[in-house]
């Protein structure tokens, strides 16, 4: 039951296990598990990362989904009112440019008028002379009675 | 048991179970090898670290197999616990808890091989004895106990130098009077040396006891000289308790290993 020599060859066997396992067992096994654990951390703080972008796009989307409506809004009010003003511009334009072709065919009117009169008292006066100097079968001096003359065109 | 001689008496068989096969290398007891606890040593130490060798060699951080996920299940569990006793650097200490725990476990591992299984086996092949049970030997317990006390005191010499080393033996517990020098010097031996002896023997007996457990159900269910299936019952019932007793017993060298040598370097 005593130790013997036994004792010296196991503890240089241990030794020798100790040894491998602190060469070739250990430093690759704690390598990977510190590589994977590493790895999984990355994972799992991109996943964080990723949940939080996603979180601040939806955010963002909606932001931009109610200035695009607000936008969409103002916008089309502003056309309303726009279409409005130019609908009633069109109007006022287009009342004006018929009072000035009426008032300008008015004056056209007045100056056909006026000139058929101017037209009409000449020939008159024409006839009247010619009708006087075939009443009066006499030669008027036109001259002498110029004076006469448009006296009676003025009258008419 | 000896197949050629059924009607031995209980003693006898007991006996002969608990005999090495011994090689003499010179003249007293001291002297000699057990070869059986020897082979055996070897070949748990080469089966239980080759697992991990095989794993380490192609190892992958991607998905992990069935095997590696296995290896990396008590690699970790054994780093674990290393960190718990000791706060320091682990880079020696927690591959020297994973041989102690793998070579522990293995050795005592044997021991749910049934006795007489690996008897009749060896004596198949024309040796008169054989201990298939490594931990049942107190050399190869003391072996491993005493290299864990060479680097209890490798590690004591490392943080505190070997002046420190010596202060601390002449000035701990009791002060730096003169006066408690001598009574300092004998608490300190006998703490130094009982680390050790209590590590080695503390297997020994429970896996010899084990064993012995194992022989005396034996023979409990045996009728008139012959194995019954009351001796297969005994001992399976055992076998399941034993079962703990062989995981704990690894587990508790390797932690007091962790702790004896996370003391040696704390400073007093």
């Amino acid at each position: 039951m005593m130790p013997n020599a036994t004792l010296f060859a196991m503890a240089v066997w241990f030794a020798l296990l100790i040894a491998f396992a602190y060469k070739f067992i250990w430093p690759p096994l704690m390598t990977a598990i510190d590589a994977r654990n590493k790895k999984i951390a990355e994972g799992l703080a991109e996943a964080e990362k990723g949940k939080a972008a996603l979180a601040e796009g939806q955010k963002q989307k909606d932001a931009m989904m109610k200035e695009a409506r607000q936008a969409a809004t103002e916008m089309k009010a502003l056309n309303d009112k726009q279409a409005q003003v130019q609908i009633d511009e069109a109007k006022v334009q287009a009342k004006v440019e018929a009072d000035r072709i009426i008032a300008a065919a008015h004056a056209q009117i007045e100056m056909e008028k006026q000139k058929a009169k101017e037209q009409l008292r000449d020939q008159v006066a024409v006839l009247a002379i010619a009708g006087a100097e075939k009443i009066l079968k006499r030669e008027v001096d036109a001259k002498v009675h110029a004076d006469m003359l448009s006296q009676l065109r003025a009258q008419l | 048991m000896s197949s050629s001689n059924e009607s031995i008496t209980p003693s006898e068989y007991i006996e002969h179970h608990l005999q090495n096969l011994r090689i003499s290398l010179g003249d007293g007891g001291f002297w000699q090898i057990d070869v059986d606890s020897l082979v055996m040593s070897i070949i748990v130490g080469v089966v239980g670290l080759g697992v991990f060798w095989l794993v380490a060699r192609r190892v992958t951080a991607g998905v992990p197999g069935r095997l590696q996920g296995f290896v990396e299940l008590v690699l970790e569990f054994v780093d674990n616990t290393v960190k718990d006793v000791f706060p320091g650097d682990r880079k020696f200490l927690s591959p020297l808890a994973l041989t102690i725990f793998v070579l522990v476990f293995m050795m005592n591992l044997m021991d749910l091989i049934p006795l007489d299984f690996v008897a009749k086996a060896t004596e198949a092949m024309g040796l008169p004895h054989w201990k298939a049970v490594p931990s049942t030997n107190l050399s190869v317990t003391f072996a491993m106990s005493f290299t864990v006390f060479i680097l209890i005191i490798f590690f004591s010499f490392k943080s505190k130098g070997v002046g420190g080393f010596v202060h601390e033996l002449f000035t701990a517990p009791f002060g730096s009077s003169p006066a408690m020098w001598i009574p300092n010097l004998a608490i300190n031996i006998i703490e130094l040396i009982s680390k050790p002896v209590s590590l080695g023997m503390r297997l020994f007996g429970n896996m010899y006891a084990g064993e012995l457990i194992f022989m005396l159900l034996g023979l409990l269910g045996m009728l008139g000289g012959v194995f019954t299936a009351g001796s297969i019952i005994l001992s399976w019932g055992w076998a399941v308790f034993h079962i703990l007793i062989i995981l704990l017993q690894a587990f508790i060298f390797m932690v007091l290993s962790v702790v004896y040598i996370a003391m040696a370097q704390e400073h007093h």
